[in-house]
């Protein structure tokens, strides 16, 4: 029972990340009709828009301090971040200690603005392309980004850790009643998945109460009648895409902690994202968000040491095998639509 | 001699019956019209014949065997070809490419691995294509690329490929739907040499009355998912069922 | 002659001039010359482009012909590769039946794999092979590992059987591929001037399968299956109204370009005898994709020229270092020459994939049919200027090929 409720915690976060993703997939992909292998370096970008900001707010100036002395008595050059001029130490070593949160609001107005860049500068022109073309044009376009990523950064994953409130472990077993230290469970993982539920509630919320999303889900459903109205569904569209770009990139920002960004990270979330949606069916936003849990979930469950002994390696292949299984039985995935890339 | 037999077919999406007890018998040689306002489910007793769709009762028999299960290639083999809506036919190959598929289906069946020898050697593929190009007045578009072609070229195409396959049985589906008047004459009058010249059942969809009574000489009256009448063209004119029902809208 | 036409023909005799004559055309420098790092002539090089061709070949039979984007195509290149080098363990060093098991067994896998995946098209057939290639890294990679080597990779080893041949040699080393007495390693050397020439027996070996494999893709481009596979990329729908199944047509061409991966895979291990996961990848698989594209999708060169471009470029832009920019730009005022280095700076050396990917873009963009059609283009551009000069208003029209 505990290994169960650990198995699934553990499926959470992972998850979480699958199904942030795979929603922004589907919105892209429901509403443009194109097929984004880019999406995930835009989950990449999103990461190291939180390695940027922590260096950005630990950069320093040299100052010599009269009152320490190194070993030969001369005064100590100690490095100063300007931050610490900016609020004073305190507060400044907590806004350096609260990157990673902090990023959340740098990288927002970047994401849509790169998000917007891709669509208008580059997608556009590939609306009308066979999906084929679409599939080999935003390849090209994550390679060129994952390596300008990589030049500036280098090849090494960078350490970027949660705010120190948040390390450490909740025991999670004690406060059902199980024996302390037998489910626990990290901070920062719960916050995660806290994160990625009020992103995807805001992004369904969104799309069911405003006016723009209902044109969005009208556009989703049938894209020519609502361009028939006279509504300008391009330039909504344009703001889902920099919406999805936000929610990949976000979701990024706050996976640092849990997994040290490296420049191909987005490729590595992005094939399996791309199972997800598949599982959960193509253009279905609910059906992204189920199968990137369940997936998630799952795949923690194969990683447990029971299976591996009865099935050795089925961690490894879990997703894929599932991915397989439904697309053979159920061709439109858990709850893809009719109609939608049936072919 | 019926060379086509609907027997009691029916056939329902989710609340809607679109087909119900439908009966329909056509004769060989004869060219039967299928009219209907729309939603009569026209279509979707053409997509049952064809092998799109398997209906949830009845029977549909060709030649004496039942198409019913089988696949649209299936189907194809035993002797009835189609005419889409919208002229279906190979954009990215030539014309006379697009002759010779059917040549090559009508000789080798539905697959047949013939990967080493050159295409230009199949003399009797090669010489049955042109043969057709020149039937169908398209000779001297042979090595045009298909898509580049006008409406009117791609319909005839399409017919041209159907007949090189000596179908028993042509289905065209509103062969002339979006056609400026002159192609749809052009059309008529080649279906009507088609079918003095051949030995060929024709089974056609249609909603221009013009085209119906210009070519065929039996007509069944489908109206909400099942057969009004069937009768010969002079006495469905003159039936006030199916004036209520379809002409008294549009004649 | 060979049963083809004469353009068939002529494209033939140029790849095998190329290929044959290539150990000259790739050494353009003296050796020792400043530029002697630019030439691509060694052995191990020219190996990798034959062989990459050959894998672009077989994948050009199913994604420029059928339409049908495989994303899992290095799987089999995998496959062929563990394949051969168990043949060299357990039966013999001779390289013919360890590349004869290598196709024979990835055309099992793309039978299994493509029987699956070819129930579904569209981007759906791309992400099941996608996710069946994946599954085969994974597994290669992790429990596999007794057939497969895992991480470090299946090799050669001093007590492996070798029934047909010598477990060690005289010397008590490991034996080396061969074919029948020539060993693949063995080079000869032909010094004229300055300039150094290898002939590698290796090389010409790949060279001929090559050749071979190229001449196979042209028949089957003019046969009746290939206008078959072009038919069933057209128009899925017309095919089925014509009493064609589509079904073991996109198979067939599934499992000869599965096999040729094979061919390709089995080879690599002939040239050195090892096999590891990461050919399984789906980066490599990504880049017998980008090879096709590059050169030209579902003409018969494209790949052939995709893959030697992209392997050739490789190979000198990750050379070039700051270095060899400086004494380029050196007629440049020195401030010009730093700015100007500077700016390539990030597209050399290790940014080869940089360069790779805008390259990549750009030809999908604005070039959908790769170099080929470049080619084409610039040939109609100047026979338009010289009908213009002319005075001529011919209009012909050439169907494309």
């Amino acid at each position: 029972m505990d290994a169960i409720i650990l198995q699934i915690l553990n499926g959470l976060d992972k998850g979480s990340a699958y199904a942030l993703i795979a929603l922004g997939l589907t919105l892209i992909f429901g509403t443009l009709g194109v097929v984004n292998f880019a999406h995930g370096a835009l989950f990449m970008i999103g990461a190291f828009c939180a390695v940027t900001l922590s260096r950005i707010l630990t950069l320093s100036h040299t100052i010599i301090d009269e009152t320490q002395k190194d070993f030969l008595g001369n005064p100590l050059k100690v490095e100063v971040p300007y931050v610490h001029d900016l609020f004073g130490q305190a507060t400044g070593d907590a806004i350096i200690d609260w990157a990673v949160p902090l990023s959340v609001l740098f990288a927002i107005p970047i994401m849509i603005l790169v998000g917007v860049v891709m669509e208008r500068g580059l997608i556009k022109h590939f609306y009308k392309r066979p999906h084929a073309d679409q599939i080999l044009v935003t390849f090209g376009l994550a390679i060129v980004l994952q390596e300008v990523i990589k030049y500036f950064y280098g090849a090494n994953p960078i350490p970027t850790p949660a705010p120190a409130a948040f390390k450490g472990s909740l025991d999670f077993g004690a406060m059902l009643g199980f024996d302390p230290n037998l489910i626990i469970y990290p901070y920062w993982r719960i916050i995660y998945f806290g994160f990625a539920a009020v992103i995807i509630g805001g992004v369904f919320a969104f799309l069911q109460f405003t006016t723009f999303g209902m044109v969005v889900r009208a556009g989703m459903a049938d894209r020519e009648t609502v361009g028939l109205l006279g509504i300008n569904i391009d330039k909504r569209f344009t703001i889902m895409f920099g919406i999805a770009a936000a929610v990949a990139g976000l979701a990024g920002v706050m996976y640092t902690p849990i997994n040290s960004p490296n420049y191909h990270m987005g490729m590595d979330f992005l094939v399996l994202s791309f199972v997800v949606v598949v599982v959960g069916g193509m253009g279905s936003l609910p059906g992204a968000v189920l199968a990137g849990f369940l997936l998630g979930v799952l795949e923690s469950f194969a990683s447990m040491r029971e299976v591996i002994d009865i099935i050795p390696g089925i961690n490894q292949i879990i997703i894929y095998l599932v991915a397989i299984i439904i697309l053979l039985t159920r061709p439109r995935g858990l709850m893809g639509r009719k109609g939608v890339m049936e072919d | 001699m019926s060379i086509l037999e609907v027997k009691n077919v029916g056939k329902r999406f989710g609340g809607l019956q679109a087909l119900s007890e439908v009966n329909l018998s056509v004769k060989e040689n004869s060219v039967h019209a299928i009219i209907g306002p729309n939603g009569a489910g026209k279509s979707t007793l053409l997509n049952c014949l064809v092998g799109k769709l398997i209906p949830d009762t009845g029977s549909v028999m060709f030649d004496g065997q039942s198409v019913l299960g089988r696949a649209p290639y299936e189907i194809n083999q035993m002797g009835i070809s189609r005419v889409f809506q919208t002229p279906e036919i190979f954009g990215d190959l030539t014309v006379l490419e697009n002759m010779m598929i059917p040549c090559f289906a009508k000789r080798d069946g539905a697959f047949e691995l013939n990967a080493l020898s050159a295409v230009l050697s199949q003399k009797d593929i090669l010489e049955k294509a042109e043969h057709m190009l020149e039937e169908m007045n398209m000779a001297d578009k042979r090595h045009m690329h298909a898509a580049a072609m006008s409406r009117g070229d791609k319909r005839r195409l399409e017919i041209g490929m159907c007949l090189s396959q000596e179908p028993r049985l042509l289905l065209l589906d509103e062969p002339t739907a979006g056609m400026a008047r002159a192609d749809t004459n052009n059309t008529i009058d080649l279906l009507k040499q088609i079918s003095d010249e051949r030995d060929i059942t024709i089974a056609i969809i249609e909603h221009d009355m013009h085209v119906v009574f210009s070519l065929a000489n039996r007509i069944t009256v489908l109206a909400q998912g099942t057969p009004l009448v069937e009768d010969d063209p002079q006495n469905i004119r003159g039936n006030p069922k199916v004036r209520e029902a379809y002409l008294g809208e549009s004649a | 002659m060979f049963n083809l036409n004469k353009k068939d023909l002529s494209l033939l005799i140029i790849v095998a001039v190329l290929t044959l004559f290539a150990p000259f055309i790739l050494n353009p420098f003296p050796a020792g010359s400043a530029m002697a790092q630019f030439n691509a002539g060694y052995p191990d090089l020219m190996q990798r482009f034959v062989i990459f061709g050959i894998f672009a070949i077989g994948f050009n039979i199913l994604f420029g012909l059928t339409g049908y984007l495989s994303f899992g195509h290095a799987a089999f290149l995998g496959v062929g590769s563990y394949a051969a080098v168990w043949m060299f363990k357990l039966l013999s060093m001779n390289v013919i039946p360890a590349i004869l098991l290598a196709v024979i067994v990835s055309g099992l896998f793309s039978l299994l794999i493509g029987f699956v995946s070819l129930r579904r098209s569209g981007i759906y057939f791309s992400i099941l092979t996608l996710a069946f290639a994946q599954m085969m890294f994974a597994l290669a990679y992790s429990v596999l590992t007794p057939i497969t080597g895992g991480e470090t990779g299946l090799q050669l080893a001093l007590n492996d059987p070798r029934i047909l041949g010598v477990s060690q040699t005289a010397e008590g080393n490991i034996p080396v591929p061969g074919l029948f007495g020539l060993e693949m390693r063995d080079s000869a050397d032909l010094v004229i001037g300055g300039w150094v020439f290898t002939f590698n027996v290796g090389y010409y070996f790949c060279a001929l399968v090559l050749l071979a494999s190229f001449y196979l893709s042209i028949r089957i481009f003019r046969s009746p299956f290939g206008m078959m596979l072009r038919a069933v990329k057209s128009n899925q729908q017309r095919m089925n109204y014509t009493g064609l199944n589509t079904r073991p047509y996109t198979l067939a061409a599934f499992v000869i370009s599965g096999m040729y991966a094979g061919l390709a895979g089995g080879l690599m291990a002939s040239m050195d005898p090892l096999a590891g996961a990461e050919r399984m990848q789906w980066t490599a698989s990504g880049e017998v994709v980008l090879m096709t594209i590059l050169g030209g999708a579902g003409t018969l060169i494209g790949p052939v020229l995709g893959a030697g471009f992209i392997k050739y470029f490789e190979n000198i832009f990750s050379k070039i270092n700051d270095n060899v920019l400086h004494s380029w730009f050196s007629f440049l005022p020195d401030g010009l020459e730093d700015a100007v280095v500077f700016i390539i700076h990030p597209f050399i050396g290790k940014g080869w994939h940089l360069t790779l990917g805008i390259l990549f873009m750009l030809v999908v963009i604005f070039l959908p049919g790769g170099l080929v059609e470049g080619g084409q283009r610039i040939r109609g551009w100047l026979k338009n200027r010289k009908t213009k000069d002319n005075g001529s208003a011919s209009h012909e029209t050439n169907p494309a090929e």
